[in-house]
């Protein structure tokens, strides 16, 4: 049973991860907006290169 | 969807040499926010912000196709008229929206609160119910032992983050002396904790870490569901606000300039262009025109308006610019008295205790009696205290508030998403409840059950060269009685008659030459000469040189589904009234075409408010639909209200539900919705009872282990969630 000691760690830290990665969704507002979001992958504007960083 | 498919957006070129710099140069950066309404694909979002980002002025655009809006930040040059302008000519319809209406819409902070915590408690529920499954499954000894602890670290902080809002919520009500629904939702959570950590702590074979978590996670979905639903309502809401900018057009010493309406005082002077709406009392000082004052007292005919006239805000200018001098502003303005006098009726109804209210106060004293009775008798008989807080603890958590804690925010999420979809707007929580009681409808007339624009029902001749000639003069203005003659003029297959020397005297009405003769259109004063007995009917006259004047006479055009709606809801059994502030024979003609029995005209504001309150006595719980100021106390009075979203803002606000689009037939279904909607939440209570009758006793004797009441909680909340379901 010593593999516990290994398992149960990595499968918080791994459940962890998501948590952060949701919140740090949250908060930086990508919920505002789905339907646009969902809308806005079919724009080819800045297929080539990403989008300069606004002022 | 494919960008092809979005018809107007390859129909806008660019036009950035349109704009104009606004010569007012506001702060260094402001704000604006435009509503959208027709934008719908990615082309647009493209199109609207490449636009917007080739203005001179705007340091950045982005729209939210969401929302339907643009927000936008400039350098204080670019203003909001010019850029919806703009977007406009290019087949975007843009409106400007009031910035400081929005504030609640743009934040969304408690949303994002719940929904943070709901995730929290998602993660922490997931891995302790891991721990739990292999607990359940047969793990004894110490490793039961460490998986406790374990699932104790997480629960706990866990806990103590996301279950805040039932902790503050508890508490106020007890502080209050009150008991609601958080109040045996936070004990269960609370002793559920302490007796795991004490059964831990002497290595127990029971820990219900796992139920604690579930029931927070699941009561937190219930909350954000509420929440959002009533999040969407409350924004659309605002929008609709946010679309009346109080602006006005101040004339001063160096020309017009555009202000704010709250910086006006009294003794400025105002331009209202036609169209334009009256934003202060005033007098008017310069012009001829005509104003609809449908809004305020109902009655359809416009009214003449001259230099001396008095004016209240809100009233609509038709033809001519004005000039008016304020004579009052703000809060003194004849139509915020009113809205006052409103506020102070309004408070009658938040007396109404919801079922959920009402549940929670049988359901809160019943778990804790039967919570407290279940300890000390097996005190008594067992002189065990562990054993006894055990059972206790169980019996809290097992008779699972989850259920009842889903049971209506699920089913009013459910017919509120139904009802959106339809165009209404629900806006009261308990409004839902309310509309499924009531037996007896009450409708306005104007602007309600009517469009407010006028529809030319009687052509006095079938001279065509005549019918011509009004249609040639009616082209040449913009007043609704024109229109309306065009209209039906031109569907009748009369072309415009040619005509020199077309001159509009606004107020009065329109006059040229037609083969030398002298052709006038306009009002039965101007014409002169008209001997024909006035009745109350709108009218206006067409001379031709000294002929006898031909008399066009209006009723208003009834909005879509008007007349299917009142028989529906005659044959579901609602007793239908028409009260109105109009004069008699509209009255009478409007009940008689749309099959209204009972109907009472030129009614004032109070008598519309007093007669609600009567038929209230008699034991009827009314629905007022209304749109005006003149209905705005009754709408307040009445046991539920209605109002179409052309309606005055202060007409929007006492209601519990905005009827969105133009079509006002939907409101049967707001009935027929509410009505099963309350169906469903007493299926749900039935259901969350049933299930409490067999896992009470269970909970009682102390066979209730973990496993059984997780298996219960997750069932009964599935349950009521598919049930209410049901109603889509």
């Amino acid at each position: 049973m010593d593999i516990l000691l290994y398992l149960i760690p990595i499968s918080l830290f791994l459940g962890g991860l998501g948590l952060a990665g949701f919140l740090y969704t949250l908060r930086s507002h990508q919920y505002d907006d789905p339907k646009g979001d969902a809308e806005r992958i079919l724009n080819d504007q800045w297929d080539d290169r990403p989008a300069p960083r606004k002022r | 969807m494919a960008v092809s498919a979005c018809p107007a957006c390859s129909a806008a070129p660019l036009a950035q040499d349109q704009v104009q710099r606004a010569l007012d140069a506001q702060d260094q950066k402001t704000k604006i926010t435009l509503s959208l309404p027709t934008i719908h694909c990615s082309g647009c979002i493209a199109t609207v912000e490449r636009i917007l980002a080739h203005t001179p002025g705007v340091i950045d655009a982005r729209v939210n196709l969401t929302l339907k809006r643009a927000l936008i930040v400039t350098d204080g040059m670019a203003t909001a008229q010019v850029l919806a302008e703009l977007l406009t000519s290019n087949g975007y319809e843009a409106h400007e929206l009031d910035q400081t209406m929005l504030s609640q819409t743009s934040s969304d902070k408690e949303g994002r609160a719940l929904l943070m915590r709901l995730a929290v408690a998602g993660f922490a529920m997931m891995n302790v119910m891991l721990l739990s499954i292999a607990v359940w499954s047969g793990a004894d000894g110490p490793t039961r032992d460490m998986f406790h602890w374990i699932s104790a670290c997480i629960t706990l902080p866990a806990t103590a983050f996301t279950a805040q809002p039932f902790f503050k919520s508890a508490w106020s009500a007890l502080r209050a002396r009150r008991l609601n629904m958080d109040v045996p939702i936070s004990l269960a959570i609370l002793l559920a904790l302490v007796t795991s950590v004490w059964e831990t702590m002497l290595s127990g074979e029971h820990a219900f870490f796992d139920a604690a978590i579930a029931l927070t996670f699941f009561l937190l979905a219930g909350r954000y569901l509420d929440h959002r639903t009533r999040s969407i309502a409350r924004s659309a809401a605002e929008e609709l606000t946010a679309l009346e900018v109080p602006r006005a057009l101040k004339v001063g010493k160096d020309g017009i300039e555009q202000v704010w309406v709250s910086s006006l005082s009294v003794g400025d002077i105002i331009l209202v262009r036609p169209g334009g709406r009256m934003p202060v009392d005033g007098v008017v000082v310069s012009g001829t025109s005509e104003v609809d004052r449908s809004l305020i007292t109902g009655e359809t005919r416009p009214e003449f308006a001259t230099v001396g006239k008095m004016l209240s805000a809100g009233e609509v200018n038709l033809t001519g610019p004005l000039e008016i001098r304020a004579t009052a502003v703000g809060e003194d303005t004849s139509l915020h008295q009113i809205a006052e006098l409103v506020a102070v009726a309004e408070s009658g109804r938040s007396n109404y205790t919801s079922i959920a209210d009402k549940a929670a106060q049988l359901y809160a004293p019943g778990v804790h009696i039967m919570s407290a009775l279940t300890f000390v008798g097996w005190y008594l008989w067992s002189l065990d205290l562990r054993t006894s807080l055990n059972i206790a603890s169980a019996v809290l958590i097992i008779t699972c508030p989850c259920a009842l804690g889903l049971a209506v925010p699920a089913v009013t999420t459910a017919a509120s998403g139904r009802l959106f979809k339809r165009g209404l707007l629900i806006k009261n929580a308990t409004a839902l409840e309310r509309i499924a009681e009531i037996d007896t409808v009450v409708f306005d007339k104007t602007g309600t059950l009517t469009k407010g624009t006028p529809r030319l029902d009687h052509v006095p001749t079938q001279d065509r060269d005549h019918l011509s000639v009004a249609l040639g003069l009616a082209t040449a203005s913009q007043h609704p009685l024109s229109k309306a003659i065009v209209s039906e003029l031109s569907i009748q297959g009369i072309t415009p008659a040619e005509l020199s020397d077309i001159q509009e005297q606004a107020g009065y009405g329109v006059s040229a030459l037609w083969r030398g003769h002298v052709v006038k259109l306009g009002r039965a004063e101007w014409i002169g000469d008209v001997s024909v007995s006035q009745d109350d009917a709108t009218a206006t006259w067409l001379q031709i040189d000294a002929d006898p004047p031909l008399r066009f006479t209006f009723s208003d055009d009834y909005r879509d589904g008007a007349a299917t709606l009142i028989q529906r809801l005659k044959s579901q059994g609602l007793g239908v009234y028409l009260y109105s502030g109009d004069s008699a024979g509209a009255v009478a003609k409007a009940a008689c075409d749309l099959g209204i029995d009972d109907f009472t005209s030129a009614m004032t504001p109070i008598d519309k408010s007093t007669a609600i309150d009567r038929l209230s006595a008699a034991g009827h719980k009314v629905l007022m639909v209304g749109d005006g100021l003149n209905d705005t106390a009754a709408l307040a009075g009445a046991y539920a209200s209605i109002s179409p979203s052309s309606a005055l803002d202060a007409s929007r606000v006492v209601s519990d539900i905005v009827l969105l689009g133009q079509d006002i037939a939907p409101i049967s279904d707001a009935i027929d919705t509410a009505r099963q909607a309350q169906k469903r939440i007493k299926e749900n209570f039935k259901l969350a009872t049933l299930y409490n009758v067999v896992a009470i006793p269970v909970a009682v004797v102390g066979l209730a282990t973990p496993l059984i009441a997780a298996l219960a909680m997750s069932l009964s909340s599935i349950t009521v969630s598919l049930n209410a379901l049901r109603l889509r």
